[in-house]
């Protein structure tokens, strides 16, 4: 008699019902997204009848009155994600630049073949041992609870930054970005703070972009004579573009949502100002600071508030997958 | 860096007056790994010298210390010398980078940027801060690599929407559009089929007007068809490692003709591969 037999009953039984499960979950978590849009937009469906597109260019919110708008907090949610996007993209590409171009381990190679150890079975691996605690401790960044970044911005960076601040717009008050003193909380501190948040996001995805560069790419740039920098700036950089936009431009999805340390740091005031130290809004915060309060009729207000919100994050993150998904079809070309 | 009279040499065994790169190596290595030991190759002026072995017998190794490739590995060390117009290219007081400016390389798989045909072409004007016609030197490089008839009509295409015979040219046009004295091509024909191969042979036997070439390459019958000298590595694997070493050197006809070695011969028989 053969070893190999055809499968029993039972073992196809579990085969089809574990097949079968897996499919239900997979689709139910994407029915769940349908869903939670579908029931938002049902509940935004009075406020968007009552208050219409005029809700969006408005720039009051008064629950006495009735009157709503949300001009200030979508400009609030703009301003400080895009700037957050703009210094977290500095120190997240320099981040990726440094872990994937052989910055470190060369310098700590170098360091430990001054001690004749870069062979050593412990300390020969020390290079690549560093690099990889480094890249954990950025993403550790990320672990870090949202509320613990609120209050490290308002007891520590506050402070830090207050008499920098100040000293800016008594200087140099005649420019718009410093037009305001900084009192506390405002739009600078939670950029910067915001910054640190998506710092994990742009690091990991630029330094998967940098990884797949291949490295016939780089050898090319160096037997052509380029040095490091320029093979970096010239062919590496171009080459991973399209990576890194898409690592931004995810990052700015995570910033427009952002909303504890936001809503602890903003400042929560319903001005546009173009001003760095001012106090500013942003939709997330704002659902985060109304909903306790809010009437049935304020409900419908905070869920198109919500529908607005969620339309650009999406919007924002759909682009963003898109755009990663060409850059891996560029580099397909490019191997 | 043109000719040999505005070098000082700081040798003390002046070279020969036509020898370009005088490649010593006593000891390479790659970590602890010995890659390469006892290994002295002329590469002649105006000659296309070609290394031929079985493979992982280092002939690739000892092509990239010609211009200092191997600097970008880690472990990498050196011990010997490579005279290059007289003088020691892995002296402390040289910058590799200036180095690879003189001696360009052509690898095994066609590598061009992902940037426009003629952005590739200018990439070495762009690192040396080339002031004059770039449309001319592009021109000229393209002609030069036999490329420029397929792609006058569409230099501003990508690099990589050509074929892989025509990217290999394109890569050759890039290396030789900032005229570097010396040509390292690394098994340039082994990513390419029969017609580009033989498209790539009769435009080295082109450029050896101008430049002096040195290549790697594991067919046997192409080192026949287009070396002038031609030397053959073998590995030795009695110190339990692989340690790839010259067995000889000379004219290619008297070394595919009559063979003084041993592992020369059965090699070139096809006894061995």
């Amino acid at each position: 008699m053969s070893i190999s037999q055809p499968p029993t009953s039972g073992q196809r039984t579990a085969n089809k019902a574990f097949r079968l499960s897996t499919f239900a979950f997979a689709w139910l978590s994407v029915a769940l997204v349908v869903y939670i849009v579908c029931m938002i937009t049902w509940e935004a469906i009075p406020a968007f009848r009552e208050h219409g597109l005029g809700f969006i260019t408005g720039t009051t919110w008064d629950a006495n009155t009735g009157e709503y708008g949300i001009l200030p907090e979508i400009w609030g949610t703009l301003y400080s994600s895009l700037l957050a996007l703009l210094i977290g993209t500095v120190f997240g590409v320099s981040v990726a630049i440094f872990l994937t171009e052989g910055f470190l381990s060369g310098g700590v190679f170098a360091l430990l073949k001054a001690v004749h150890l870069q062979y050593h079975p412990l300390w020969g691996r020390l290079p690549e041992q560093l690099e990889h605690l480094l890249k954990n401790l950025v993403e550790l960044l990320a672990a870090i609870p949202s509320v613990v970044y609120g209050l490290w911005g308002i007891f520590v960076v506050i402070p830090m930054i207050r008499p920098v601040a100040n000293y800016l717009h008594e200087a140099l008050g005649w420019f718009p970005a410093f037009g305001t003193p900084l009192s506390g909380p405002g739009l600078l501190p939670a950029s910067l703070v915001l910054a640190i948040m998506i710092l994990p996001t742009i690091a990991a995805i630029s330094r998967d972009a940098l990884n797949a560069v291949p490295n016939k790419l780089r050898e090319a740039a160096y037997g052509m004579a380029a040095t490091r920098w320029e093979a970096i700036l010239y062919v590496i950089l171009p080459t991973s573009a399209t990576g890194l936009f898409g690592a931004v431009v995810l990052a700015f999805g995570r910033a427009l949502g952002e909303t504890m340390a936001l809503a602890m740091l903003v400042g929560n005031a319903n001005v546009i100002s173009v001003s760095l130290f001012s106090p500013a809004n942003t939709l997330a915060a704002l659902l985060a600071n109304n909903f306790p309060e809010a009437g049935q009729k304020e409900v419908g207000v905070l869920m198109y508030a919500a529908l607005v919100l969620l339309a650009i994050t999406l919007i924002v993150n759909i682009i963003g997958a898109a755009i990663l998904q060409r850059a891996s079809k560029n580099l397909e070309e490019v191997r | 860096m043109t000719n040999a009279e505005t070098m000082e040499s700081t040798t003390t065994n002046t070279p020969q007056h036509d020898v370009v790169i005088e490649c010593d190596i006593r000891e390479l290595y790659y970590g602890n790994f010995k890659a390469v030991r006892d290994t002295y190759v002329p590469i002649h002026k105006g000659a296309i010298t070609a290394f031929i072995g079985p493979s992982g017998c280092g002939k690739s190794t000892v092509l990239r210390c010609l211009n200092r490739m191997n600097d970008l590995v880690r472990g990498f060390r050196f011990e010997g010398r490579v005279n290059f117009l007289g003088r020691d290219i892995y002296d402390p007081a040289i910058d590799p980078v200036a180095i690879r400016r003189h001696i360009g390389m052509v690898f095994q798989q066609p590598n061009p940027f992902s940037m426009s045909i003629f952005n590739n072409v200018a990439f070495g004007l762009k690192l040396n801060r080339f002031k004059g016609n770039k449309e001319e030197r592009v021109e000229m490089a393209l002609r030069g690599a036999a490329l420029w008839d397929e792609v006058k009509d569409k230099l501003h295409k990508s690099g990589l929407s050509l074929s892989g015979g025509q990217q290999q040219r394109l890569c050759i046009a890039r290396a030789i559009a900032t005229e570097p004295e010396v040509l390292l091509m690394d098994e340039p024909c082994s990513a390419l089929d029969p017609i580009a191969t033989r498209k790539v042979e009769e435009l080295m036997l082109e450029l050896k007007e101008k430049y002096t070439i040195a290549i790697v390459t594991h067919n046997l019958q192409q080192a026949q068809r287009v070396a002038d000298k031609t030397g053959f590595l073998y590995v030795d694997t009695t110190e339990g490692s692989r340690t790839g070493y010259l067995v000889e050197f000379g004219d290619s006809d008297r070394l595919f003709e009559a063979p003084q070695e041993k592992y020369t011969q059965d090699y070139i028989r096809g006894e061995f591969s």
